[in-house]
């Protein structure tokens, strides 16, 4: 058993335990928006990593100096202009992701994790294990948006990564899984995967003990399948 | 005239806000579960969005553009938007009691739909000027009102359907949206 709020039990919280995206169904919009290749899903799981890491760095430091009553603005001024300061980051180092990003890095903002955290745990624990569960929430994030984004530009574009997987001789990519109504899609199949191994009946002892090895690997893949309940 | 028409339909069901672009999906998903609420959730967002995006019009043009402040523009929008719906809300409250019982719980849910953020964002990056803002504004926030009643009438017929236990609940939900949004492709064609 992991010693509570150690660095190492946050980051597998974030990661696993409460996901924010499959367990926690928070993040809709750039979940939905931006993973229409890996490559994007991994630059705004990376970028919203990074705001929420420091939002909680900040926010933890700051939270015996904020009144109670008007948190919620102090925690969205201090969100913002972490964003603002990482939008002009990316448009100086990262053009193209920037560009293909578009408007949802401002609208990191208006993230529902972000400030989740911020109220439901960086303002009221220390900033070393705020600052770790920054990390792991972002990387849980990053990681169900990679998969995701995975999964479209797969079938969507062959491709994987830019890489083609599939040449076109032999799979004709369906486009429709890198427009909006795949999002949809994929995700309600991920979902469901995920209800359908929750729903299972409890596995035998033995089993499971063969089965952890592989499943530790699995794990990271049963979760990613998983979704909003 | 015709300009702004063309707006309002391209803002409305073209590139609608939820389907096409995913902004404001929290609500969309979450309170279309009846007609009604769907309809009141949708009246509230029409209601903000269409002020919202004229006072961050003219915050833009006559603050922040003048005094060369633009890079402060995700800030101040943000505050902006918290401000106007708890001034909305109280408003509502001593002035049209009937409007906001009906708006209800609906109106502090708004600063957290994405729409309203992105809708002011959106019209920056396009240029607009106050009225095509405005227009804009109103155009999303009714593509959205449609989308959110269509999804909401499609979830009443659908609620005794026997279906695999996997896929009741959200993953039935997602499935309907994607197909409204495969249908919403149709609306391309007209402009």
């Amino acid at each position: 058993m992991m010693k509570k709020n150690s660095p190492a039990e946050r980051l597998v919280n974030g990661i696993f335990l409460e996901n924010p995206t499959l367990v926690l169904t928070l993040g809709m919009c750039p979940t939905l928006a931006v993973t229409t290749s890996a490559m994007n899903g991994l630059g705004m799981g990376l970028t919203t990593t990074a705001v929420l890491m420091f939002s909680n760095l900040i926010i933890s430091l700051l939270r015996n100096f904020i009144p109670d009553r008007v948190r919620i603005p102090g925690y969205i001024v201090v969100i913002a202009s972490l964003v603002t300061v990482v939008q002009f980051l990316m448009a100086a180092y990262f053009p193209a992701l920037n560009a293909a990003l578009g408007v949802y890095i401002p609208l990191i903002v208006v993230n529902c994790i972000i400030l989740g955290r911020a109220e439901s745990y960086a303002g009221k624990n220390g900033p070393v294990s705020s600052f770790f569960d920054g990390l792991g929430m972002g990387l849980g994030f990053t990681g169900a948006l990679t998969i995701l984004g995975a999964i479209r530009e797969l079938l969507g574009a062959g491709t994987f990564f830019n890489i083609q997987l599939l040449p076109e001789s032999v799979y004709t990519p369906v486009t429709i899984f890198i427009l909006a109504p795949g999002a949809f899609l994929v995700l309600s199949c991920m979902v469901a995967a995920q209800n359908r191994i929750k729903n299972m009946p409890p596995k035998e002892k033995k089993e499971e003990k063969a089965a952890e090895e592989q499943s530790e690997e699995a794990a990271v893949i049963e979760e990613a399948e998983g979704g909003v309940s | 005239m015709k300009l702004l028409i063309l707006l309002i339909i391209s803002s409305a069901v073209v590139n609608n806000v939820v389907l096409s672009q995913f902004l404001g999906l929290c609500p969309f998903l979450g309170v279309s579960k009846k007609v009604d609420t769907a309809l009141g959730m949708g009246a509230a967002v029409i209601f903000v969005i269409t002020i919202a995006s004229f006072v961050t019009a003219c915050i833009y043009r006559f603050i922040l553009a003048a005094f060369g402040l633009e890079y402060l523009q995700t800030i101040v929008f943000i505050l902006v938007i918290a401000g106007l719906v708890q001034f909305v809300e109280m408003f509502l409250k001593k002035s049209m009691p009937a409007l906001y019982e009906s708006l209800g719980v609906y109106l502090p849910l708004i600063t957290t739909n994405c729409a309203v953020l992105g809708v002011a964002l959106n019209a920056v990056q396009y240029d607009y000027n106050i009225l095509q803002t405005v227009v804009y504004g109103f155009g999303t926030a009714v593509g959205f009102t449609i989308a959110i009643v269509i999804l909401a009438g499609l979830r009443e017929k659908m609620e005794f359907n026997d279906i695999s236990s996997s896929w009741q609940g959200m993953p039935l939900v997602l499935v309907t949206a994607g197909l409204m949004s495969i249908a919403f492709f149709g609306f391309s064609g007209i402009i």
